[in-house]
This record gives C-alpha cells, structure tokens and sequence, in this order.
C-alpha cells in the first residue's frame, strides 16, 4: 500500500459526486491510497451542489433530498486518507506500465497555468453526466437555459434565470428543477413534459420495487401542486419570443411520435425558460481508452460494466451516470461497490462478501427502473418538426437546420461525422455536447439515430502550450 | 414560503463586494460565480456569437457548453460559470472570437 501523499496512488477517482465519493470513501476505509480529482472546487458533483462556504447557508438541505447521506459521506472523506484535489479538470488519462497516467489543467477554469499528473494503479471514473439538448426555434435567445444548468446556478449561487420560469422537455429531472426554482420563489407557470407520464405504468413491477422512487416523485408532486405549477404532458415548447431575452414562449401538444399539433399553440408570457431532454453519460475519458459502450435504452451511449463496475478494459472502473443515468441513489451504490471491488483486486481489506451481495442487488434493482425511465422518455422523431431552416442546430458555430438537412439530403450526409465535416456541426468549443443528439437524429432522417460516439480528443480543450510540454511534464506537483 | 433563494437556505453571506461589467457597478457575494453575480443583477448576455453577433450567456451552468465565455480583466475566452468573481474584477462584453488560444 503507498502512503497517501506518495505516487503512485493505488487509485485515483475523477469526479467526487455522489459516485466517486461513495467510491473514494469505500476504497480509504479499506485502506487504499486514494487521490480524488474533481474539476469544481467543492465536493458533490451535480446533485449535492451547494452553495460557496462563505454564503454560510444555515439550511442547505432545503434545495435536496437525502442531504444526510451526503453530510455522512463528507464527513467520512475529511476523517479519510484520501487526498482530494479539487479544480482539477482532468483532460486526459494514459497508461504508462505499471500505472495510470491521470492529466489535469488546473484552476476553476482550467485556465492556471500549471498543468498537473498524477499517477495511480487503478483508475475510477465517475465522472457523470451533462444534459441532453434538442433545438427548438428560439433556444439561443437569452434567458432559455439548460434545467440542469437552472438547478445548479441556483443550488450554487443562489440566483435565478428569471421571476417567471416555464419548464420544459423530458424526463424526471424536469420535476426536481421545477420544485426547487418555485421553492426559491419563482413562479412556474407550467411544467411542459414531451412524454406521458402514464409511460411509468407500463412498468409496475419496476416501479413496485423501488418505492423510494415513486415517493420521491410523491414529494415533486405535491411540491408542485402547492406552488400552482400546472403540469401539461405530451407538450413541448416550440417556439421562444423575444429578442432580445426571453418574452414567452409557445407551449404546443405532441403527438406520439412529439411530431406538434397543428393548431394546439398557446402562448405562456414568462421571463426564461428551462429546458432539457434527460441525461448523457460523460464517457469521453473511457472511450479515448477503449472501453466498450453499449446504447442504453434512451438511446444514449453508455460504458458496458462487469459485475463488479469493471469497465472492459483492466484496471478501469466506472460508477454512477458513466454507467448508463439512474440517479443518486444508484450512483452511491455503484460508487461503493467499485471502491470495493478495487481494494479486494489491489489485495486490501478483508473480503467484504454480504456487502458486496447487497450493492450488487440495489444496484440491478435500481438500473432495471433506471432503464424503464429511460425508454419513458426516449425523444420521438417527430420532435425534427419543430424545427425552422433558420434555427441553430449547432449553438457554438452557429449551424441551422436548413443546412444540416441539406448536408443530408443532397449531399448524402448519414450520420453526425460526416455532418460534421461538411457543416461545422459539433466542431466547436464544447465538442458537439449540445447538438451531438440532434444531429445524430437529423443525419439518420427515419431511421433510429445511432448514438453519438462520445469520442473526443481531449474531455476538457487544452491550451496548445501543454499539449508542447507533455512529453516532459514534471509528476504531481505539491 | 420563501421569496428568494437565498432566503430558502437561510444564507448569511460574507459582505458583498464589487465588480464591473462594461463599466457598470454590480454587487457579487463571496464564492459567486461571474455568471451568478450577472444573473442576481439582472444580466443574462454577456457575449455575441462570432457569426451572427448574437447575444449569449450562462446556458448550461456546468462548464460544457461554453456558451457563457467574457472577458475578465482584459483576459477572453473565460468560462464565467466557472470562475469566482473577485474583489474588483472588471468584466467585459466578449465579442466574436475564440480559438485562437485554445487547441480544441
Ligand atoms: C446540470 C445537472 C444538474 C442535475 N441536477 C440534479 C438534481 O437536482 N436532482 C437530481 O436528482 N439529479 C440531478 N442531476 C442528475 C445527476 O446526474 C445525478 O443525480 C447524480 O449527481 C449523479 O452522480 P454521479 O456521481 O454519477 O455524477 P455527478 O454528480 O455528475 O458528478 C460528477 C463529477 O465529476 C466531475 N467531472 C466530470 N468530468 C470531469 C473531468 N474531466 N475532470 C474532473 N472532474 C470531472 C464533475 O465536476 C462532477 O463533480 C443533474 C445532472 C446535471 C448534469
Ligand atoms: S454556462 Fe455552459 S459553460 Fe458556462
């Protein structure tokens, strides 16, 4: 076993949410060296988000559920070993027999300049998820933000987009952030799901086995209820005016196929909108690995595990969102049991068999009913009506529909790659993570859309400066 | 019922401070990200797209959509839902470009 402060590491974790803190925490108390890299300054990844220390928030646990779970896990890490190094973005993992080479860019940005390794001799990746966008004619306006991003500037910084907010898109996430932006005093006039809802019956005996999810839901419900947010399903937002914010927005019924209803259009006067269409693992650092990927049943790409969160390729484990979206209570479960199944490789701890029979249990239970959600909220191909020629499709270079479709069907374009090529299409600063699922669908015209590859070069741009000095990168520095 | 976010975690925080933005005085709090200072006064553009000369702000509040990039202290390509606003700061309208530091 190496002493914490010395290299290598017996395991590095990247990303300390709910997964890779589970992860960490488990494999310490085991007794493993454990380094924990999070690209943010403070613990929790998305779900335990929470405001800067010098706020001092007397209630932080008022914009979460299970806060008791994190409270637990925090205090854990700081009586632990682990060393955590926060505002580390990691860019890139290598491995260097006999361990892994983990590269970061430093600063909350990225944008300090010195450039950091670090070394250990197994890697977790819990690096989460990042939501999944379809375009609508209006969404670069000002004012329309991302719902998770909606969730996390308020959970973080305490702010809100606007007084007068409408949700919209799919997928359970749309309920918490409705919740909590009229906890915190906007008024949402409506919560606008492309799904029905009615979708969960059709899977009874996966919601029968998680009843802490159907309380859960319970919980949104009667949240919403009481600050008079009406719930509208089989609707999408199809239109945003305004120019130069957000004025209101066109609420629309779906068909279901989400192709609209001609003539269904009512008007919503509202000052921002907050929209997302579910979750996307974040696996770009595995994939650039060659870690197998499977297409889980959202139709997003998600790394393919082993019974004990082994990604395919050895040494390399995954938890929580990387693994396919199934929430926090999956991402803690999984979370533990890689940390666990780490230590009993590395040779530490005793075999912890009931515990590991446990998580293992928990964890098929809760993917089972992750996967029923999922294909609840699988965006039907009609959504592509929605669309005008002259609406971007790609926000960063400025990419509309009109030229994607003629990518695709006079130039022959069939799949987001050769979009890309011929468009710009994914090309910019966030690597195709806002139009990747569109132009995926787009370039596939009635087929289903493959998922896009979520291949990048690097999970974080790179100054050109320390791509030049990698070769001879001091290891970590303090 | 709560009125404000603030009110609902019963925040106390540390004395606010100023920063800028195109000359204009608005008031951060401590640990606030430059976006989130922006949106508590009321901002919620702060660049124009390259091509269009659009106007953009905070989108996804996580760092990956890049969406939110301003110059800070005459620096540019900066992420201002990541970084924290500091005592001072002068933040400024990010106009066009982009790549010209960065190796995507
Ligand atoms: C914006 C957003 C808001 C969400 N809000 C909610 C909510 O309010 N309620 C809810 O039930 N679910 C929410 N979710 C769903 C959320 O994905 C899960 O419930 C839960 O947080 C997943 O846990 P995790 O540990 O798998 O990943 P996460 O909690 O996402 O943690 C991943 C961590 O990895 C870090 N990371 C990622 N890539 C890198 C890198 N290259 N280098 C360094 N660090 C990296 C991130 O900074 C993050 O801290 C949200 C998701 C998103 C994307
Ligand atoms: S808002 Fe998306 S990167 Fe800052």
């Amino acid at each position: 076993m190496t002493d914490s402060a010395s290299e290598p590491y017996d395991l590095a974790v990247v990303g300390a949410g709910p997964a890779g803190l589970a992860g960490a925490v488990a494999a310490a108390e085991l007794g493993l060296g454990v380094v924990l890299l999070d690209a943010s300054a403070h613990t929790g990844g998305q779900f335990y988000r929470q405001p800067a220390p010098q706020a001092r928030a007397a209630r932080p646990e008022a914009l979460h559920h299970d806060w008791s779970a994190y409270a637990g896990l925090r205090r854990r890490l700081a009586e632990s070993s682990v060393r955590h190094l926060p505002g580390h973005h990691v860019w890139s993992i290598t491995h260097e027999a006999p361990a892994w080479s983990v590269h970061c860019l430093t600063g909350d940005d990225g944008s300090d300049e010195q450039p950091v390794r670090v070394r250990a001799r197994a890697v977790l990746l819990a690096t989460g998820a990042y939501e999944r966008h379809l375009p609508f004619p209006g969404w670069t306006l000002p004012g329309v933000v991302s719902a998770g991003g909606a969730q996390a500037m308020l959970k973080s910084g305490l702010v809100l987009p606007g007084r007068r907010i409408v949700v919209a898109g799919s997928g359970p996430l749309l309920l918490a952030v409705a919740s909590s932006l009229a906890a915190a005093g906007a008024r949402v006039p409506a919560l606008v799901e492309a799904s029905g809802y009615l979708a969960y019956a059709r899977h009874p005996r996966a919601l029968a086995a998680n009843p802490q999810k159907a309380a859960e839901a319970l919980v949104h419900g009667a949240a919403l209820l009481r600050h008079g947010v009406r719930l509208r399903s089989r609707s999408a937002v199809t239109a945003v005016h305004g120019t130069d914010r957000v004025e209101a927005v066109t609420v629309t019924r779906l068909d279901r196929t989400w192709r609209p209803v001609q003539g269904s259009g009512r008007r919503i006067a509202c000052d921002a909108l907050a929209v997302g269409h579910g979750l996307v693992p974040q696996i770009e650092l595995a994939t650039a690995l060659g870690c197998a990927t499977r297409t889980s049943a959202d139709g997003t790409s998600a790394l393919v595990l082993g019974p004990l969160q082994e990604t395919s390729v050895r040494g390399l484990w995954a938890a929580g969102e990387t693994g396919g979206v199934g929430g926090v209570r999956l991402a803690l479960a999984e979370g533990e049991l890689a940390g666990i199944a780490v230590a009993a490789r590395l040779g530490a701890g005793r075999a912890r068999g009931s515990r590991i029979v446990q998580l293992r249990r928990r964890r098929d239970r809760m993917r089972a009913f992750a996967d029923a959600m999922a294909a609840a909220h699988t965006p039907g191909p009609g959504w592509r009506c929605w669309l005008a020629d002259d609406t971007d499709v790609c926000r960063c270079e400025e990419v509309t529909a009109g030229r994607i479709r003629e990518a695709v069907d006079d130039l022959g374009a069939r799949d987001a790659r050769t979009v890309k090529l011929l468009t710009r299409a994914g090309m910019g600063w966030c690597q195709g993570r806002m139009c990747g699922p569109a132009v995926a669908c787009l370039a596939a015209r009635d087929g289903a859309p493959e998922p896009p590859p979520e291949r990048r070069p690097f999970a974080v741009p790179v100054p050109m400066s320390v791509l030049a000095q990698c070769a001879d990168q001091p290891n970590t520095a303090p | 019922m709560a009125r404000t976010p603030a009110e609902l975690v019963g925040a106390q925080p540390d004395p606010p401070f100023e920063i800028t933005f195109d000359g204009r005085r608005i008031t951060a709090v401590p640990g606030q990200s430059v976006a989130a200072a922006l949106w508590a006064a009321g901002i919620l553009s702060w660049r124009t797209t390259r091509t269009g000369g659009r106007p953009r702000g905070a989108f996804c509040g996580i760092g990956q959509c890049f969406d939110c990039l301003v110059t800070i202290n005459g620096d540019p390509n900066r992420r201002a839902c990541l970084v924290a606003a500091r005592p001072g700061d002068a933040v400024t309208t990010q106009e066009g470009h982009g790549h010209d530091r960065l190796g995507v």
